[in-house]
């Protein structure tokens, strides 16, 4: 009686080790890739707007008979990066100043041409840099209306002559950064205290500007906050916040037509159509996938 | 050099020692926040709990708040409350009250309600009052039991203070969040190794507080 079950047994550990090892050796990021077109890995951050863009390079490549295999929301640049240097995901939508920032973390900012020039040749081999858009999601100085007109705030600049002390709301890590207190004090002489607000210019970091618990904060272009607000993104004239564009970082896998796809999908984005997406994606929290859609539809005529 | 390093070097760095962004700060800041909030959570839960436990009413009131507050994420509860409140110290303060009542709630009540019966039915027998025998019957056969729920709520409070940092600038979460975000690892992990010390000197001094109470408590009890 025992013997079939113990033999039963034996199988079922056998092929669960079995199974374990396979997973242990295989890459679980590496497609099968039996036939002869492998498939493509497209990878995004864990951002709305930035899994939107991602869908829409995937179905492009999908209508374009490319297997693609979608690795999404894996989190921050940190999770990432390291993967894709390792070449194991194949294409991943990213911003050129943030990402210069990580390659070269000594970089002096300019034009958003001169960062996207650096980035091209700061990428490491095995890695390209396509096109980038004119969408661009970047951090802003952010202040309300109410204060923008109350002390005639237009430009970084004018924060200067604000006779009531400021502080700044942002993520702890723009404390240090170039573009926080630091930088404001060097490069345009105004001073502010900092305190840390964590949801990246959420609702928390406008809630914290309505409420006049910080004055000034640091948003993303392409927020919806901004839109929906009383909320006014002070003008930037030096240059001082490192230019964002949207720019897909692709590896070798991606051939040149692939390529030539991706280039036409930045060069049909523009800076409206980030915030649309990102506006859309909030309030309807339709998902990423019928967003893409619905982009590439109304941008057929573009892409052929 | 490896992160172990780094991050020991990180600590031994005299500039991180100083000022308003420095360790004594932060660990000032830090203790003075899980303080207020295991004052007010104990304002709150000792009386529910002694109540309840008292009148023997609300176990599965109790059961219910214990498992149910298990499963509250307590940053989603700084969020909403910072929401409601804004940024600043208060939401957090909320947040981890929340967080530290169901434990001193839980362990008050059971300490007062397996309070020995013989010894209580004697209390009522020689004439207490309801509130007599809670306070000099009750509540001294109770209080290891207590001092343990408050022992783990200071615990998770220690632990869990890092979130203040999520939306004020207070406390030792502040080296946790500027690490992670800025790929400053040490940093991250300077602020790690700070909080888990932190919690060992915390329960090492609770324990430390527990047995001191039963020496002096002890010589009044007969020996069993």
């Amino acid at each position: 009686m025992k013997t079939p079950t113990r033999t039963l047994g034996i199988v079922s550990t056998v092929a669960g080790l079995a199974l374990l090892a396979g997973c242990a050796s295989g890459d679980p990021l590496e497609s099968g890739a039996s036939g002869e077109q492998e498939t493509i890995v497209v990878g995004s951050q864990d951002y709305y707007s930035n899994e939107i863009i991602a869908e829409i390079y995937a179905q492009a490549l999908e209508s374009a008979g490319y297997e693609v295999q979608r690795d999404f929301r894996i989190g921050q640049r940190e999770a990432y990066l390291p993967e894709i240097e390792a070449g194991r995901i194949d294409l991943f939508p990213e911003y050129t100043g943030p990402l210069l920032l990580v390659w070269e973390p000594d970089t002096a900012g300019g034009t958003a041409e001169e960062i996207y020039d650096a980035l091209v040749e700061a990428a490491p081999d095995g890695l390209r840099v396509l096109d980038q858009s004119d969408a661009s999601d970047q951090d802003s100085y952010v202040v309300t209306r109410d204060f923008a007109e109350q002390y005639g705030v237009t430009t970084i600049a004018d924060l200067a002559s604000v006779p009531v002390p400021i502080t700044l709301g942002g993520n702890s890590e723009g404390e240090n950064r170039p573009i926080g207190p630091a930088g404001l004090k060097s490069t345009y002489g105004v001073d502010v205290a900092f305190t840390p607000i964590e949801d990246g210019g959420g609702p928390l970091t406008v809630k914290a500007l309505l409420d006049n618990q910080v004055q000034l904060a640091v948003i993303y272009t392409a927020s919806p906050s901004m839109a929906s607000a009383d909320l006014v993104a002070l003008e930037d004239p030096d240059g001082f916040m490192l230019a964002s564009h949207v720019v897909p970082i692709a590896s070798d896998k991606l051939d040149d037509t692939a390529a030539a796809l991706i280039d036409k999908i930045s060069a049909a984005m523009s800076a409206a159509d980030l915030v649309a997406l990102n506006t859309e994606s909030v309030e309807t929290q339709a998902p990423a996938a019928t967003i893409a859609t619905a982009w590439l539809a109304s941008h057929a005529d573009d892409l052929q | 050099m490896n992160l172990v390093g780094e991050t020991l070097l990180w600590l031994a760095d005299p500039l991180h020692w100083t000022g308003p962004d420095g360790i004594p700060t932060r660990l000032a800041q830090h203790v003075g926040l899980t303080v207020v909030v295991i004052a007010i959570a104990s304002a709150i839960a000792l009386p529910i709990g002694a109540w309840m436990g008292h009148t023997r009413r609300g176990e599965v009131t109790i059961a219910t708040l214990v498992n149910g507050s298990r499963a509250l994420p307590t940053l989603g509860l700084v969020t909403l409350f910072a929401l409601w409140l804004g940024i600043g110290v208060r939401a957090p303060i909320i947040a981890l009250v929340i967080l530290a009542v169901p434990s001193i709630v839980a362990a008050t009540y059971s300490g007062i309600s397996s309070a020995s019966r013989p010894a209580v039915e004697a209390a009522r027998a020689l004439g207490h009052t309801s509130w007599q025998t809670l306070s000099r019957i009750e509540a001294p056969l109770a209080m290891p039991t207590i001092g343990g729920g408050l022992q783990s709520a200071l615990l998770q409070v220690v632990a869990t203070a890092t979130i203040a940092a999520y939306v004020a600038d207070v406390g030792l979460g502040r080296y946790i969040f500027a690490g992670l975000k800025s790929r400053d690892y040490p940093e991250m992990l300077a602020g790690s190794v700070l909080v888990i010390l932190l919690a060992l000197v915390v329960t090492a001094a609770a324990a430390g507080v527990g047995r001191l109470y039963r020496r002096l408590t002890n010589p009044e009890r007969t020996p069993e």
